[in-house]
């Protein structure tokens, strides 16, 4: 189960404080319900850039109170269909938080290495753990080990799939 | 050990005797409240596969964000979610024309009651802490969850208590009031707290009044935001649901509750001049003086925060007699069709027309960036909204200012950012 919940990838984008969910995915796009084609739209207005520049697994890193403002599923939908591997923060507003618990992608809080990382870092994120490790030099960097419960919703693949076991017929 | 109200609600809820922060309890949803992203959550529903909701009559649905539909693919959203209300026997279902912006229905139609725990896939949600509920924003798979088991697990938030004394000042009210706060506080000032206000000012203010704080208390991060539960609010609510709410020790916080934090403010001291958040967040607030003269295209009075009757009348007593400067436009949106009723009876609507402003029909308007008043860019709004992110109302290379109702009202008078006291009295023939 451990290795599972180890990542691997090259940091994408490294972004500010209080990154609101408006410039992750613009209101106007909220009549999009296909999760992954919202994707097509993550930053649009704000950072058109960066949507081109991630691989699948890669990472994004952010600083404090990453994702606040709305509590539209979209934002989170939009970072993990364009292939996102996990965000790693200095720390998530509360509904973008349970919002990545339940959509299954990893929201790592560290503000150790959402201060050091750098684009282009290759990184490993231990998630069960909670180390956080710069390949090229080795680095640690400390982050909240996963939460029992968010560890089971991940391992599901989120919370559709997890309830689905439980009640689909 | 007393218990904060947010940790009395939760342990009711979850039926425990106490609970204390950081713990995670798994709480009863007393009321689940959707918009138009109920088609999202309606998608992740029929994905887990549960033949019923929980329990039709306490799931609320009210189309606001994209109100009449404003595209074709607005349209069949609109269509899917009341094909599913039909479906599953939800009865509290409030069509375009019969309702307004989710939150002002919730509260207008009685639907909220003290020391319940509300759950709504909007992050306003927190609006309904001004009536005694336990009340926060999630997402729409969360939600799918809630439409399937009837409950969700919290954890027990830590509580900020702030407490507020002194009279204002003319001229400024609770929307000052909750900016100041944010500016002080910063966008995460409250991230995963509960909030309590309590203090004569707030006790003095109305039920409309009480909601900006707890709307707007989302926008420091908190999970919720209570108002007191008294004399003002149980009379709201008998007018609202047209029975008596008895008072209960349990809508109140114990007196010696365990609190993370208190603040105090003095509103005269602290608050003396209306407030605005300028571009690009909400904490980024400065006094009315300091961005006095700013020119304006678009002022906006509407919105979950401030689109009630008591700010369509502070917007048409500053408007009375005079005309929007050539270079803005006005445009209000009363928050429900109740209000918008109430404020044409009243003259608030005809006041308003007769200074040139447009006026949309309710819901959540230009706010979201989706419609009714989008701005190009290089174009400046003062609005009585709750964002002001990058390009949240339109172009990215745009920018909004929050301010009240008054403040935005004058704004249009002035053609610029300008304080009432500025435009009133100047009336044209």
């Amino acid at each position: 189960m451990t290795g599972e919940f180890k990542l691997r990838g090259r940091v994408a984008a490294r972004l500010g404080d209080n990154i609101d969910t408006d410039v992750i995915y613009p209101g106007r796009f909220l009549n999009i319900t296909d999760r992954e084609k919202t994707a097509e739209h993550l930053f649009e207005l704000a950072y058109p850039e960066i949507r081109s520049r991630i691989r699948p697994g890669d990472f994004l890193v952010a600083g404090k109170n990453f994702g606040c403002g709305s509590s539209r599923e979209q934002a989170t939908a939009a970072i993990k269909y364009a292939g996102v591997g996990a965000v790693i923060a200095a720390s998530f507003a509360r509904i973008f938080f349970r919002n990545s618990i339940n959509l299954g992608l990893p929201a790592v809080v560290s503000p150790e290495a959402a201060a050091a990382l750098q684009e282009g870092d290759e990184v490993e994120v231990d998630l069960t753990g909670g180390v956080i490790t710069r390949l090229a030099t080795g680095e640690k960097f400390t982050a909240a080990p996963l939460d029992p419960r968010a560890a089971e919703l991940l391992a599901a693949g989120g919370l559709v799939p997890f309830l689905k076991r439980k009640y689909g017929g | 050990m007393g218990m904060t109200l947010a940790e009395k609600i939760l342990a009711r809820a979850s039926g425990r005797e106490t609970v204390r922060p950081d713990e995670i309890v798994v709480a009863a949803v007393d009321l689940a409240m959707s918009h138009e992203n109920a088609d999202l959550v309606r998608k992740s529903f029929l994905e887990i596969g549960a033949p019923r909701v929980w329990d039709p009559e306490r799931i609320v649905i009210i189309l606001d964000h994209r109100v009449p539909a404003e595209s074709e693919r607005t349209a069949a959203t609109h269509k899917a979610i009341r094909e599913f209300v039909q479906a599953q026997g939800i009865r509290h279902f409030y069509d375009v024309g019969r309702g307004g912006i989710c939150h002002q229905v919730l509260a207008e139609n009685g639907h909220v009651l003290p020391g319940m725990v509300v759950v709504g896939t909007d992050s306003h949600t927190t609006t309904h802490g001004a009536l005694g509920a336990f009340a926060t924003g999630i997402g729409a798979t969360e939600m799918a969850g809630v439409w399937t088991e009837g409950r969700l697990w919290f954890k027990v938030p830590s509580t900020l208590r702030i407490l507020v004394r002194g009279e204002f000042a003319p001229w400024v009210c609770a929307k000052d009031l909750i900016l100041h706060i944010i500016g002080r506080l910063g966008a995460d000032g409250a991230d995963y707290r509960a909030v309590e206000f309590d203090g004569p000012t707030i006790r003095a203010m109305t039920v409309a009044s009480r909601m900006v704080l707890a709307n707007l208390s989302m926008e420091m991060g908190a999970k919720v935001a209570f108002t007191p539960v008294d004399e003002t609010l149980l009379e709201y609510l008998e007018s609202r649901t047209g029975r008596t709410i008895p008072d209960s020790p349990d809508f109140s916080p114990d007196p010696d509750a365990r609190y993370e934090k208190v603040l105090e403010i003095d509103v005269a001291r602290d608050v003396p001049e209306p407030q605005v958040a300028c571009p690009h967040s909400v904490d980024n607030v400065r006094p009315l003086s300091e961005v006095r003269g700013t020119p304006v295209h678009q002022a906006v009075v509407g919105s979950c925060t401030n689109g009630r009757l008591e700010d369509l009348a502070a917007a048409a007593e500053v408007v009375r007699g005079q005309r929007v400067h050539p270079r803005t436009r006005l445009l209000v949106i009363p928050a429900s069709q109740r209000i918008l009723l109430e404020a044409i009876r009243l003259g608030y609507i005809q006041t308003l027309i007769e200074a040139g402003a447009m006026i949309n029909p309710p819901g959540c308007g230009p706010c979201v960036g989706v419609h009714q008043g989008i701005l190009a860019a290089g174009e400046t709004c003062i609005s009585s909204t709750n964002r002001n992110f990058v390009g949240r109302m339109g172009s990215k290379d745009s920018f909004v200012y929050l301010a009240s109702p008054a403040v935005v009202a004058a704004s249009a008078i002035a053609g610029e950012i300008a304080h009432p006291e500025d435009v009133l009295g100047e009336e044209v023939a």
